[in-house]
């Protein structure tokens, strides 16, 4: 049994579903994404956060998967500072839907001004609702720079709980200040770009289990919807014990998770659309 | 393991039977893609930074120090601390332009 904390269904087939749950996978989140391309208006956010709160649940929950959602405009589509305050008018609307847990993936992906700047009117937004929030740290090498400046941003902004944070796609340079300052670090198993499951290992032996998690991230580039339990094979073989494995694979998302009274492992009964 | 001691459940060897296959692999593509570059067509561009990554972290690979995974990561990310003006697209590149 475990938890894929972020992976975009969105952009995985049925199948997938049927694989990840005859893996064990009880639960999802989905973050809002780019979708590979600039959407021309802030109406296209509107129908993908629907698919988001409405279709996607749906989909899981006939392989009975409980899924769940964050809500945001994605740093990557952040550079029109206009555009991405126009969709974040929506934002409050979905924060109260069923499945959403809060505001995320914000965060920073080049690291400009803008990203920012939008970032900062995101964790205020999560302030005023009191939400959870999942952060993007950005990709190679502006990681290490990215992940400094939303810290600090962080810190600067203040009115939000460090331990109802999470920043994700850590690696070895990064995770010690995440861990540092209280919030919870997410480990993404990709094959090239960020952590294979050996690596993510190897940082839990020398980090611990305490406030860390791994997902799989998977979405329309490469990247493996199986990533998580495969990991948990590997962390197998490399003679981690059962409870360690549960711990990092379902226990750790579930705690931090279930900050939200939204969260569960119980995916709804199966409904036709 | 909540309490984290650095040290693999593990031994060395058993790690080394685990784990060798597969880096000794990785070790050839390495290999492989450099030699594949020098078999190409000469172009006016003489070196590529991100080649010029590589190469120097495969020295940070053959030292005896520690943490060698974090420091190959801290030589390739931007020294820089300040965010820039405009997002220059949207991919990052692998390793920072010398500037």
């Amino acid at each position: 049994m475990y938890i894929d904390p972020h992976i975009h269904m969105v952009s995985r087939t049925t199948d997938d579903y049927a694989r990840m749950a005859a893996a064990g996978c009880v639960a999802v989140t989905e973050p809002a994404f780019w979708a590979g391309f600039d959407r021309s208006s802030a109406a296209g956010f509107q129908d993908y956060f629907r698919q988001l709160t409405e279709s996607e649940p749906r989909r899981a929950a006939a392989y009975g998967i409980a899924h769940h959602a964050w809500i945001c405009i994605n740093p990557k589509e952040a550079e029109d500072h206009g555009f991405a305050r126009e969709v974040m008018s929506m934002i409050p609307a979905f924060l109260s839907r069923p499945n959403v847990l809060g505001v995320g993936e914000i965060g920073l992906n080049r690291n400009s001004k803008t990203e920012l700047a939008v970032f900062e009117e995101h964790l205020e937004i999560a302030a005023q609702h009191n939400s959870l929030v999942l952060i993007h740290t950005p990709h190679l090498e502006d990681k290490l720079k990215g992940t400094r400046l939303i810290l600090d941003a962080i810190a600067a902004h203040g009115k939000i709980n460090p331990a109802r944070i999470l920043v994700d796609h850590v690696e070895e340079h990064t995770v010690r200040m995440v861990l540092d300052r209280g919030m919870w670090a997410g480990m993404t198993l990709y094959p090239d770009t960020k952590c294979t499951a050996a690596r993510a290992i190897d940082i839990m032996e020398m980090h611990g289990t305490e406030r860390i998690w791994i997902n799989s991230a998977g979405d329309w580039g490469h990247s493996d919807p199986l990533a998580v339990p495969k990991a948990v094979v590997s962390m197998r073989a490399r003679g981690h014990t059962a409870a360690d494995i549960h711990k990092i694979s379902f226990d750790n998302p579930r705690a931090f998770l279930s900050q939200s009274e939204n969260f569960s492992v119980n995916a709804p009964r199966p409904t036709i659309s | 393991m909540t309490t984290p001691t650095g040290k693999p459940p593990l031994d060395r060897k058993t790690l080394i039977d685990l784990g060798f296959i597969e880096a000794r692999a990785k070790v050839l593509d390495v290999a492989a893609f450099l030699d594949r570059l020098d078999r190409a067509p000469a172009t006016n561009v003489m070196t590529d930074f991100r080649v010029d990554a590589i190469r120097a972290a495969l020295v940070i690979a053959l030292d005896a120090s520690p943490a060698r995974a974090e420091r190959i990561l801290n030589s390739w990310s931007d020294p820089s601390t300040q965010p820039v003006a405009h997002a220059d697209g949207k991919a990052a590149r692998g390793a920072h332009l010398p500037r």
